[in-house]
């Protein structure tokens, strides 16, 4: 039976907190399960990096996503090259799996232009921060590829706080009646920055909205990095090539915390216990993934001590590579609106231009 | 400028001149597709798309639900990812439904992804009074998105602008929104019936030369200016230009004029408080203050809503009669 199945009131796991396998494992191999495992890793300890460049005035206002790596990592793995991402502006690490490089990242939230644009060999768009935005676009965009013919599938990310927008509704009613190739991933995390859950929607659990919109909804143990992959690994090949009687689209409810704060602007503790915290924090999916890899003999002190020093190095390397990019040009700003440069906006170029000739960039910047 | 080598035309509706490029540019590439509510079987309620459902299947010419952010945004996905999906939203009363997906997804995605994502979306939408369809029902909002860095804005008043603006709205790589004024859907006019027939983007058109006055008049007024020119021919020389983008805007050929009439009236349909008007007066001042003889002059719809009483609609509603005044009032 296929995961999908079981309703959207009942939560599936594989790993329980403990580590110990409690539920059908998905099949990836010795070498896969590694990956997600250092993924994981490299994305915790990107996540503190990143929280130590703002905390430096290195970078601008810092998401982290610290606890919810299990949800990112397991669902993007899920996906194949030529399937579709679209982030919130938290998915680091899901967005990291599918191709986008960490100083790609690190440049966005530095607030470089060049940030923005994501490299041509990921299927991934772009971040979006106005709240759940991005589902009416995944929608027609899977819509679009079914136009083509194309068969892929599009993975569209939101917290929890998004259910409540209007573009969550319009976007998955629309998925359910044009039948879409959508899996719709809710990474709830308990708060949408001081408000909780129970404070976002009456419902029992956030899948089992999609009974509303007549396709499947399902909710994951977000911090079970193998549960995670699974329930996607099934939606996102229900979206491609369904049975008969089934419809593509897929509610996915991946029921997590962040263990950080909302942003580096804001300080969790005005609005949540330090209890909630640490009961939240036995549940942390690195440790769970990793007591059972050592048990089944997949990891051992050497090799985590080796991943370790590696994505050490990778990290540090992207910040170098980050911090090396050249002032961003002010063209930009105007070659960027449009295909072509309306006359209006050359003219509005060129008057900045000649201010910049005449009294050099300096005048203009703060630092 | 027509670009067609074709120089044949037939007499036809601006309604079916939209038609015409939808179906022509539907069979040129097949990533075009339309979608909206009723715009199906249906053909819309302003009987736009009517047969084209028939022609191209349902799944190119799609009824959507009633979710104007969702349709909106499933065609700015759509549109990032390299379709031309044209969006119908049946009345442009109803454009602030989907605001988060026009004014901070479809304007700014270009932007937002360091240039490379091309916006081919097309909204059409429907404006103007004189309906008796009321307040809500009514309204004139093309301001609003000529103003907003991003979005190209266009309103046609013939059927020949009509058909070349719609499909270089189609083909271009931006988004541009599509103004249809709904009282002119009968008006007839000649029609190029070349397959590659095309208008530029942002070029004014002279529709009448004059020596005395620049009306510079969109959608329905520029019809009617027309007919006021050849009342007035004798008396008063009025050159009526129609900008037919609201933007980008042609600023040259609109100085051009008024440096050779030295009066300028703008009339157009929306508000008069900052607005359309003021953005071409502003233009003109910036460029061309010292061929002014008058001060320029403004035709619209006063600060208020457009009534649902016939008598009061057809008060508030800017018709030859002010523009004439306008007119008196400068020369
Ligand atoms: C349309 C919109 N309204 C409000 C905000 C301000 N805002 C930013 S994040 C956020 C909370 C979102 O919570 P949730 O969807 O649970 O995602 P999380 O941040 O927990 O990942 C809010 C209200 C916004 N970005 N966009
Ligand atoms: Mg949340």
């Amino acid at each position: 039976m296929s995961v999908l199945d079981r309703g959207p009131r009942e939560q599936i796991q594989v790993l329980d907190e403990a580590g110990e396998l409690v539920g059908d494992p998905p099949s990836l191999s010795d070498d896969e399960l590694v990956a997600i495992y250092r993924e994981m890793k490299l994305a915790r300890h990107f996540d503190a990096r990143a929280v130590s460049l703002q905390r430096q005035g290195r970078m601008g206002t810092y998401p982290p996503m610290s606890g919810q790596e299990a949800a990112q990592v397991g669902s993007a793995f899920a996906l194949d090259e030529a399937d579709w991402l679209f982030p919130s502006y938290r998915e680091h690490a899901a967005t990291h799996v599918h191709g986008v490089p960490l100083e790609r990242t690190l440049l966005y939230w530095m607030g470089h232009e060049s940030g923005n644009r994501m490299p041509d060999e990921a299927n991934v768009f772009t971040i979006a921060v106005p709240i759940a935005t991005q589902i009416p676009h995944a929608t027609g965009a899977a819509w679009a590829a079914t136009l083509r013919g194309d068969r892929h599938a599009f993975l569209c990310y939101f917290g929890d706080g998004a259910t409540s927008e209007g573009d969550f509704h319009e976007g998955l009613n629309f998925a359910g009646v044009f039948d879409t190739p959508t899996v719709f991933f809710c990474n709830n995390n308990q708060w949408a920055i001081s408000v909780p859950r129970e404070r976002q929607t009456a419902s029992e659990t956030i899948a089992q909205k999609a009974e509303a919109y007549g396709f499947d909804g399902v909710q994951v143990d977000g911090m079970d990095p193998l549960a995670v992959y699974r329930v996607t690994r099934e939606a996102v090949a229900k979206a491609r090539d369904p049975d008969a009687d089934e419809s593509r689209p897929t509610l996915v409810e991946a029921v997590q915390y962040r263990f950080g704060a909302h942003t580096t602007a804001d300080d969790p503790s005005v609005y949540r216990s330090q209890e909630e915290v640490e009961e939240w924090r036995g549940k942390d999916p690195i440790p769970r993934l990793e007591t059972y890899l050592r048990e089944t003999g997949r990891l051992d002190d050497e090799r985590v001590d080796a991943i370790q020093a590696s994505i050490e190095e990778e990290v540090s390397a992207a910040v170098d590579t980050a911090e090396g990019e050249r002032r961003p040009h002010p063209e930009e700003m105007f070659s960027q609106v449009f295909a072509d440069l309306p006359d209006r906006l050359r003219e509005q170029l060129e008057d900045l231009e000649r201010l910049r000739d005449r009294y050099g960039d300096e005048r203009f910047l703060k630092e | 400028m027509a670009q067609a080598t074709d120089q044949r035309t037939a007499t036809t509706t601006f309604r079916e001149a939209i038609r015409t490029a939808l179906r022509e540019e539907m069979e040129r590439d097949d990533g075009v597709f339309l979608m909206g509510e009723d715009v199906g079987d249906y053909g819309g309620v302003f009987e736009v798309t009517q047969g084209l459902a028939d022609e191209f299947g349902e799944e190119r010419v799609r009824d959507t639900p009633i979710s104007e952010a969702g349709f909106v945004g499933a065609g700015v996905g759509a549109a990032a990812t390299g379709m031309r999906p044209v969006v119908e939203v049946m009345f442009s009363d109803f454009l602030g439904v989907s605001a988060e997906q026009m004014l901070n997804q479809m304007a700014k995605m270009r932007y937002m992804f360091g240039g490379k994502t091309d916006m081919g979306i097309t909204i059409r939408t429907t404006e103007g009074g004189g309906m008796g369809a009321a307040s809500q029902h009514s309204g004139t909002l093309h301001t609003w998105f000529a103003h907003f860095p991003g979005i190209k804005a266009v309103a046609p008043a013939t059927p020949e602008a009509a058909k070349g603006l719609l499909k270089s709205a189609i083909r271009s790589d931006d988004p541009v929104m599509f103004f249809e004024d709904k009282m002119i859907y009968e008006r007839e006019g000649e029609m190029p019936t070349d397959a590659d027939f095309t208008l530029p983007i942002g070029e004014a058109s002279v529709e009448r030369e004059g020596e005395d006055v620049t009306v510079v008049a969109t959608q329905r007024l520029v019809g009617e200016s027309l007919s006021l020119a050849d009342e007035l021919e004798g008396d008063v020389s009025v050159e009526v230009v129609d900008p037919r983008s609201l933007y980008p805007l042609d600023t040259d050929a609109i100085v051009e004029s008024v440096e050779k009439t030295g009066r300028l009236v703008v009339a157009d349909e929306s508000p008069l408080s900052y607005g359309t008007h003021a953005e071409v007066v502003a233009r003109v001042v910036e460029s061309g203050f010292f061929s002014l003889d008058a001060p320029p002059q403004r035709v619209g719809v006063p600060d208020t809503h457009i009534p649902f009483s016939p008598p009061l609609e057809d008060e508030v509603l800017p018709q030859a009669a002010d523009v004439r005044t306008a007119i008196d009032r400068v020369v």
